[in-house]
């Protein structure tokens, strides 16, 4: 009898998990399938039939966007941002770790806690100062313009990944080095680094994506379109189009298509990347 | 004699500096934290905490910032504040704002938790659906907004096949000052829900499996593990995710952007943030802006600290 029931409860508990997964997998995906869909498919089409297959494949609205000198421009802007943001980022955020995390000196606990406080104030508290400081820099509409203040909002959650990781290498490695004569700086670039490949990878890829997928800063400090990275033609190009929304939903499928693809290559690190890596400490 | 003594002092002050910097520049101590220290710092410094405290000042200008502020700017005091506190569209802004983490709170968490503990073990399946959970987050804001956007159009979306399936009459829940925000909610339900469930597998995967062992042997059901065992010891991951999700409402802005302009019907849909930049940036109010800044800074701050203090710190 306890034995039936338990079956039972076994049994309807399966059901209710599967349809959750399932209902919650729908839920997620639709949006995805309409819009992959929407960019094959004639603006009247799509209008009385968003959900379903397209009758004919109309493959207009992507070539247009994949053959428009605008769309690869946009995209080498991206690249270039995200690159130097993420490389001066991994630069500027390990050697500063590596300060706090071998090197004793004093107030060196308060300096960390000066670092670790930008993590808590969102980039909107500072937008008015900062667009007024680039441009007084003369930054405006530059590269430049955006990859540092991106790189200074970057820093204090990669400081205080690397941190972290640099203070569980074994603590003979170091006394080891010293004793051998291998200096602070040399210790850290022959031997912290190339240990230290796996924390690169989660920090570069948080980084990666905050600024690659990263709207507010361009918006503010960038008005010339031929600098524009990714999301800031998204939105341009949505002006432009209006209520043309096979093309604009081709273009999102366009543009979200690489981070999909590098999602699914490097699942491993944008998860605990993403997740700061803070579920551990 | 007194002239032997200057040079000698002089000789022997700068003796004991080099021998202070050798005795502590072994191993190139000193020459590390010259080079290491200053690069990040200066860049955080101007970059991060500069501008955020000249917030604070400009709060209390009036300036349309084109002009040094010495010149164009003029004091006006606490006016900013006073005019900003005032406004029925900042209140509504800080509702929405609240909404958000109440949603979070009640519907989005939950969800999390939920989807969580239905794929933590390990199996192909479970990892496929993982995945299918998280991709909503790695797509940008302005993205998800504008396929959202779509969606909800009442003139060729989502929404319009499905009124014109029922036969009713054409809906644009975007321009419905009733439902504009709710809209915006679903959305971030929709690309938010995925993060927290992987912060609660994590957690779930750090416990052991002696522990759910012992308490079936103990003969709890399934519904009591999670309630007595699972749920206190992943307590950890929970008040992480619950910090982001207040930390992420307060700074709500660039999903907004492609789904209303200007904050949606009457103001209805307005965010701390989006306040923040119709009536601060578009507007070129440095100094009303400001002002917003600083309270969202405040609101931060406050948060931070008191959620470190009373709930991170709290023995589990």
């Amino acid at each position: 009898m306890t034995e039936n029931t338990q079956l039972e409860i076994g049994y309807s508990a399966r059901i209710a998990r599967w349809g959750l997964m399932a209902i919650t997998a729908a839920f997620v995906l639709l949006p995805f399938w309409i819009t992959v869909l929407g960019g094959f498919k004639t603006q009247g089409e799509l209008r009385a039939n968003p959900l379903g297959l397209p009758e004919v494949w109309q493959t207009s609205a992507y070539w247009d966007i994949l053959i428009s000198p605008n769309t690869w421009r946009m995209l080498g802007n991206s690249v270039l941002i995200t690159g130097f943001t993420v490389a001066l980022v991994l630069i500027l955020a390990s050697m500063l770790a590596f300060t706090f995390s071998h090197i004793k000196f004093a107030g060196r606990h308060y300096l960390y806690s000066y670092v670790i406080l930008g993590m808590m104030f969102p980039g909107a508290t500072a937008i008015l100062p900062l667009f007024i400081k680039i441009r007084d820099l003369g930054l405006l509409d530059t590269y430049a313009g955006v990859i540092l203040p991106q790189v200074a909002f970057g820093l204090a959650m990669s400081v205080l990944l690397f941190r972290t990781f640099f203070e569980q290498l074994p603590k003979d490695l170091f006394e080891a080095a010293l004793v051998d004569g291998c200096g602070y700086g040399r210790f850290f670039w022959r031997i912290v680094i190339p240990l230290s490949q796996p924390i690169l990878a989660t920090v570069g890829v948080f980084v990666l994506v905050q600024s690659w997928n990263n709207y507010i800063f361009p918006l503010i400090m960038l008005n010339d379109s031929s600098v524009y990275p990714w999301p800031l033609g998204l939105m341009e190009f949505r002006g432009q189009y209006g209520a043309e929304w096979n093309r604009i939903l081709a273009y999102i499928t366009i543009t979200i298509l690489p981070a999909v693809v590098f999602f699914l290559f490097a699942q491993k690190y944008i998860v605990a990347g993403l997740t700061g890596g803070a579920v551990k400490g | 004699m007194s002239t032997q003594t200057l040079p000698s002092q002089a000789s022997s002050w700068r003796q004991r500096l080099n021998s202070w910097f050798y005795r502590n520049n072994s191993g190139g101590r000193l020459t590390t934290l010259l080079l290491f220290l200053p690069p990040a710092l200066t860049v955080f410094t101007l970059f991060v905490i500069l501008p955020i405290s000249e917030s604070g000042v400009y709060s209390f200008f009036r300036w349309n910032g084109f002009t040094e502020l010495s010149e164009g700017g003029r004091w006006v005091g606490l006016r900013n504040f006073a005019q900003m506190l005032q406004h029925d569209v900042f209140h509504v802004a800080v509702w929405n704002t609240l909404k958000i983490v109440l949603i979070s709170l009640a519907i989005q968490l939950p969800l999390a938790m939920a989807v969580a503990l239905a794929v933590a073990s390990k199996s192909r399946v479970n990892n496929l659906f993982r995945l299918i959970f998280f991709l909503p987050f790695i797509l940008a804001d302005v993205v998800a907004g504008l396929i959202w956007r779509f969606i909800y159009d009442g003139g060729t979306g989502l929404v319009a096949a499905v009124t014109s399936a029922f036969n009713m009459e054409a809906f644009y829940p975007l321009a419905d000052s009733d439902w504009a925000f709710n809209a915006i909610l679903v959305v971030v339900i929709w690309k938010y829900f995925g993060y927290h469930m992987m912060i609660y597998i994590a957690g779930l995967q750090g416990i052991s499996d002696d522990m759910i062992e012992a308490a079936k042997l103990d003969g709890a059901s399934p519904w009591k593990i999670i309630i007595k065992v699972k749920l206190p010891l992943i307590w950890p991951a929970i008040r992480l995710s619950i910090f982001f999700s207040v930390i992420g409402a307060l700074q709500f802005f660039e999903m907004a952007m492609p789904l209303v302009q200007s904050g949606g019907p009457g103001g209805s849909a307005h965010t701390i943030v989006t306040y923040l930049y119709e009536f601060g940036i578009v507007r070129t109010r440095v100094g009303f802006g400001s002002a917003v800044a600083v309270v969202l800074f405040l609101a931060c701050a406050v948060f931070a600290f008191s959620y470190q203090r009373f709930v991170m710190r709290q023995r589990d």
